[in-house]
């Protein structure tokens, strides 16, 4: 049985000003419980949005979204989301953020404040507890808001290009960190990525989404041992990478295209 | 070194002012001289005029802009976060803000009288609007990922209300705030001028009127820095609330 059932989902934005935008159009995908899943696509297809109507931030029009079979109706800390542009609230530093989400569950406050503390230092920041946001760079933001949805341990982890403002070395242990916790605790990780070669590596199947209006053209079975060591120089991870690489590309090419006036 | 230089142009002004008033180019009483104006002033604090004037002034503003910033505040919030009293109460705040404030010191004196309550009700509701159209703006514009994130999280609506969209709020609030506080001494000033047997503004026009006017001038100087005092501790504040700010 699958935990996350999506069915004909479509999303239309509808501004203030301007003209209405068809982000998703009948996304259909199915996700089985621990599974480890990449969402592919261009710039702009709807990967967000697709997360965003998960998370229940945005309500499902056309379509439906289950969760273990109960309709998704809006947010529960049972799925936990790093946002893409990472949402820390600025007024609180690094370990009040990272708190915030502990203080609304049943915990001994030494167990939280031990809690974020144990996430803090898992991401490498480690003396900028009492940092606020605007004192942090890009990619430490980023970690603080991974720390921060990790301290819940929610069932779903959502998350919206976690990596992408770190620099090469801080990503490839933040991604290891990643399937170390996802092999120790039972998690369904939909994670969203740019990066054909981050796909490959962490998930066990990717979804690829065309152009916009959104849709999943392909689902990769990636099929690799993630406990070799030398995973990322075998044969077999360049094939994949490189099979994904091509329907990317296809699309990316559209997505430039669509842009295109006339 | 920097602080010096700032007052230089102050200092300047007031030689010129000394100068002019000395040589006679302008009439005594147009501009008295700064000397005597200080001697005034000192028989005023001496007599106690200054302080029992400045008590009534200073509770009348105080009075009535904290009923000014709370309900301000708490409509500007509301407005927000509540779409039907957006609907209601938004004609009105459109409608009255552009509205001369000063134009409502016949009719809280009508309603209220000479006293404190006349003041204290003029300066709350003309200073009221400047502060719920900064919170309304300011709640207005929080991030909804914020306030998705507070949402997954396990925050309900009020939480969200509390935690997310009053400190989004802040800033444009207390921008609000600065507002209001040189709207109440406007007020303050031109309601107690017209109708008030108390307090600085009436002392500024009874001085006038019986032709004292270095007396009224040490009145109109101490009101100008105490508007400038009060506009610098107000900005000392917010620089201490915005510490996350940078
Ligand atoms: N609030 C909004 N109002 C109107 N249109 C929107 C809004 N948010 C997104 N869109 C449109 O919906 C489409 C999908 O946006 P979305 O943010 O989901 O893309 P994405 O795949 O996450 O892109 P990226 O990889 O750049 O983050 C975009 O083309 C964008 O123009
Ligand atoms: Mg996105």
């Amino acid at each position: 049985m699958s935990e996350i059932t999506i069915e004909g989902v479509r999303h239309l934005y509808k501004p203030a000003r301007g003209k209405p935008v068809l982000a998703l159009d009948d996304v259909s995908l199915e996700i089985a419980p621990r599974e480890f899943i990449a969402l592919l696509g261009p710039s702009g297809c709807g990967k967000s949005t697709l997360l965003y109507m998960i998370g229940g931030f945005l309500p499902v029009e056309t379509g439906s979204i289950r969760v273990n079979g109960k309709k998704v109706e809006g947010p529960g800390p049972e799925r936990g989301i790093v946002f893409q542009h990472f949402a820390l609230f600025p007024w609180k530093t690094v370990k009040q953020n990272v708190l915030y989400g502990l203080e609304r569950q049943a915990l001994q406050r030494g167990e939280r404040e031990a809690r974020a503390q144990t996430f803090i230092d898992m991401v490498g920041l480690s003396g900028f507890e009492d940092a606020y946001p605007s004192q942090l760079s890009g990619g430490m933001k980023q970690r603080a808001a991974i720390a921060r949805t990790l301290a819940i341990d929610p069932r779903i982890l959502l998350m919206d290009e976690p990596f992408g403002a770190l620099d090469a070395q801080t990503r490839h242990l933040m991604q290891d960190e990643l399937l170390g916790i996802w092999r120790r605790s039972p998690k369904t990780v939909i994670f969203v990525t740019h990066d054909v070669q981050e796909a490959v590596y962490l998930a066990g199947r990717v979804a690829v989404m065309s152009a916009r209006p959104g849709k999943i053209m392909d689902i990769v079975d990636i099929g690799l041992d993630k406990s070799d060591p030398d995973l990322q120089r075998s044969k077999a991870f360049a094939d994949k990478v490189d099979q994904l690489w091509r329907l990317v590309r296809d699309e990316a090419i559209k997505a430039q295209q669509g842009r295109r006036p006339l | 070194m920097n602080r010096a230089l700032r007052c230089l142009p102050l200092l300047i002004l007031a030689l010129a002012w000394e100068f002019i008033s000395r040589t006679g180019l302008v009439s005594g009483s147009a501009l008295p001289s700064l000397v005597k104006i200080g001697e005034a002033w000192w028989g005023l604090a001496r007599d106690g005029d200054l302080w029992t004037h400045g008590a009534a002034s200073a509770w009348r503003v105080g009075a009535g802009l904290f009923c000014a910033i709370v309900i301000g505040a708490a409509l500007g919030i509301g407005m927000a976060w509540w779409r039907p009293a957006d609907m209601v109460l938004g004609p009105f705040v459109e409608i009255f803000y552009p509205l001369p404030k000063s134009a409502l010191i016949p009719v809280t004196a009508l309603w209220l009288g000479f006293g404190d309550g006349s003041k204290i009700l003029l300066i709350a509701l003309g200073c009221m609007l400047p502060v719920t159209i900064g919170a309304y703006n300011g709640a207005r514009s929080s991030d909804r990922t914020l306030v998705w994130s507070a949402r997954s999280m396990g925050a309900g609506r009020l939480r969200v209300l509390r935690d997310v969209v009053a400190p989004s709020a802040l800033p444009e609030l207390l921008s609000g705030i600065r507002t209001a506080l040189a709207i109440s001494f406007v007020l303050l000033i031109a309601s107690e001028l017209i109708v008030a047997r108390s307090g600085f503004g009436y002392l500024i026009g009874f001085l006038g009127a019986n032709g004292t006017y270095e007396p009224m001038f040490a009145v109109v100087l101490t009101v100008a820095f105490l508007g400038f005092v009060a506009d610098r501790l107000y900005q000392a504040f917010t620089r201490r609330v915005f510490a996350w700010r940078e």
